[in-house]
């Protein structure tokens, strides 16, 4: 019997997929996942679930991602290579579709120094490139050293990040291309708030004929106040490009929030329309409750039961 | 060449606290030091010893001796004589140096008196950047001569990563990220398809990965 993901039948079906993300929290506490599953329930296709973003301690995204599967949500689990070699990352890969984790995103990971351990020794075994192989092996029945899986392998809908807005522009696309040779199947962008580098991106994509080879969901975070983005701004949120414009346009709202409601549906019918793009990825990082409204205003909320 | 820095008097003066006999032990080759530059340093880190240890009514005897080199055994021969004149020994040279005398000496005190930083270069008077992780399998015939597992934080070998912005790394913003250095100039030379294909995972055996490293090279007989 074949198995599939409810997300890869939704993006193998051609509807415009919706993914949401979730930040574990930063304790012992599985209520926070709960709660933040209820809320995302119904209005996306699978959730992502973070490992230590930032390099800031959280709990584990394997952790959190059964807990989603509990709460009824199909998770997507993301591993990165900074806090695990390769013996770690099998094993937790092993005991992730044991518990029924199917879906997951090959990080590198965003620098130690950047979180709240820069004391911790960096690990950094693979890039996330040599991980998507070494998930692919896996799903083959092969350890990464080659050796075969005796009994049960494991399966994975594989996934992978892009950065659109990260340097040099020519090289992404060709940086995309190796992830899906060493498995990806869908790519989920870093946040798109500069749509005409968006577009430049997938053109650059369009004419290495890659789109048809991979889903590729953009990414969409909804500004809560225009004191975030500058924050992020200043701060140098990697991979993070914020154009002055939307923070000008947060400024001059009376609503901020609402404004940003406003920016991230207009993002997602701009994405929309732009060929190759299978789906937004929404990361409303400590404002998921927004999550259903977005939806919503997108006309995206009827959600396919495949 | 190998960098390192002077230790904190502190921590020296810590190390020698019960020692009244000590041996300031320089190490002039490879070190980023000039041989003069090596004994002004022993002569300071003498003159600073002495200093402190009279304030507090500790007197201390410091001799002083520069070695070319603490890494070999020839060299560490020369200590033989004044071994027995002291008991405790403050070596300046790398951690190599340090690691070789106390493997000589089991009974002496021997202690680093600075910290071995990096294998890197001189870029101008008083600025030296790491170049080299000596990870036992260069791979920089690829990539332009440009290092990436030193040079790239994350030791990526599919770079760059996502957070490279501008030529700028995301780890600070003084550090270049070196996978745009690499994609520039293989470009500029016609040879970015090199980086088309996959670079497997690195093989950290070299790196260390199999405990202490060993070089052994046959002997030829007859020479």
């Amino acid at each position: 019997m074949e198995i599939k993901t409810h997300l890869q039948k939704v993006l193998e079906s051609g509807i415009f997929a919706v993914t949401a993300e979730i930040e574990p929290p930063k304790n012992a506490d599985p209520e926070v996942i709960r709660e933040k599953a209820r809320w995302l329930k119904g209005y996306v296709d699978a959730v992502n679930i973070t490992d230590s973003p930032r390099a800031t301690v959280k709990m584990s995204s394997l952790a959190s991602a059964v807990i989603l599967i509990q709460e009824g949500i199909e998770p997507v689990m993301h591993i990165t290579c900074r806090d695990r070699n390769r013996i770690a990352i099998q094993s937790d890969l092993l005991g992730a579709s044991a518990l029924g984790i199917k879906n997951v995103l090959c990080l590198t990971g965003d620098y130690i120094s950047l979180g709240n351990h820069p004391q911790a020794k960096p690990v950094f075994d693979l890039d996330s490139i040599q991980l998507l192989s070494l998930v692919k092996k896996l799903c083959e029945g092969k350890f990464f050293n080659g050796e075969e899986i005796k009994g049960k392998r494991p399966y994975f809908f594989i996934g992978a990040v892009e950065n659109p807005f990260a340097d040099p522009l020519e090289f992404r696309p060709i940086r995309l291309a190796k992830k899906i040779k060493a498995g990806a199947k869908f790519i989920q962008t870093q946040i798109v708030y500069n749509l005409e580098r968006f577009k430049k991106f997938i053109n650059l994509c369009e004419e290495m004929g890659i789109l048809e080879r991979v889903y590729i969901l953009a990414g969409i975070t909804p500004p809560k106040s225009s004191k975030m983005l500058k924050y992020m701004k200043k701060n140098k949120v990697p991979g993070i490009e914020i154009p002055d414009e939307i923070i000008k346009r947060m400024e001059s709202a009376k609503d901020e929030k609402e404004e940003g409601i406003n920016i991230a549906v207009e993002i997602i019918e701009r994405v929309r329309e732009i060929p190759g793009i299978k789906g937004v990825h929404i990361m409303a990082i400590g404002w998921e409750s927004i999550v259903p409204e977005i939806v919503k205003r997108a006309k995206l909320c009827s959600r396919p039961e495949l | 060449m190998i960098i390192t820095k002077l230790k904190p008097l502190e921590e020296i003066l810590q190390y020698i606290e019960s020692h009244d006999k000590i041996l300031v032990l320089g190490c002039s080759e490879c070190t980023h030091k000039s041989a003069t530059d090596v004994e002004k340093e022993v002569k300071k880190v003498v003159e600073e010893i002495k200093r402190e240890r009279e304030k507090t009514g500790k007197f201390v005897e410091v001799l002083e001796k520069t070695l070319p080199k603490q890494c070999e055994p020839q060299y560490i021969k020369l200590l033989e004589e004044i071994k027995d004149k002291v008991d405790a020994i403050i070596s300046l040279a790398c951690g190599v140096g340090v690691n070789l005398i106390a493997d000589f000496y089991p009974k002496m005190e021997v202690y680093p008196g600075v910290n071995t930083l990096f294998l890197g270069a001189k870029i101008k008077e008083g600025y030296w950047v790491e170049k080299c992780r000596a990870c036992g399998d260069c791979i920089i015939g690829y990539t332009a001569g440009l290092c990436p597992i030193t040079r790239c934080p994350k030791n990526m070998l599919n770079g760059p990563c996502g957070g490279a912005k501008n030529g700028i790394c995301e780890v600070r913003k003084n550090l270049p990220c070196v996978w745009q250095q690499i994609i520039r100039r293989l470009k500029n030379r016609g040879k970015l398809e090199r980086l088309m294909k996959i670079w497997e995972a690195k093989d950290w055996r070299s790196a260390g990965g199999e405990g202490v490293r060993e070089l052994r090279e046959e002997l030829k007989v007859g020479n």
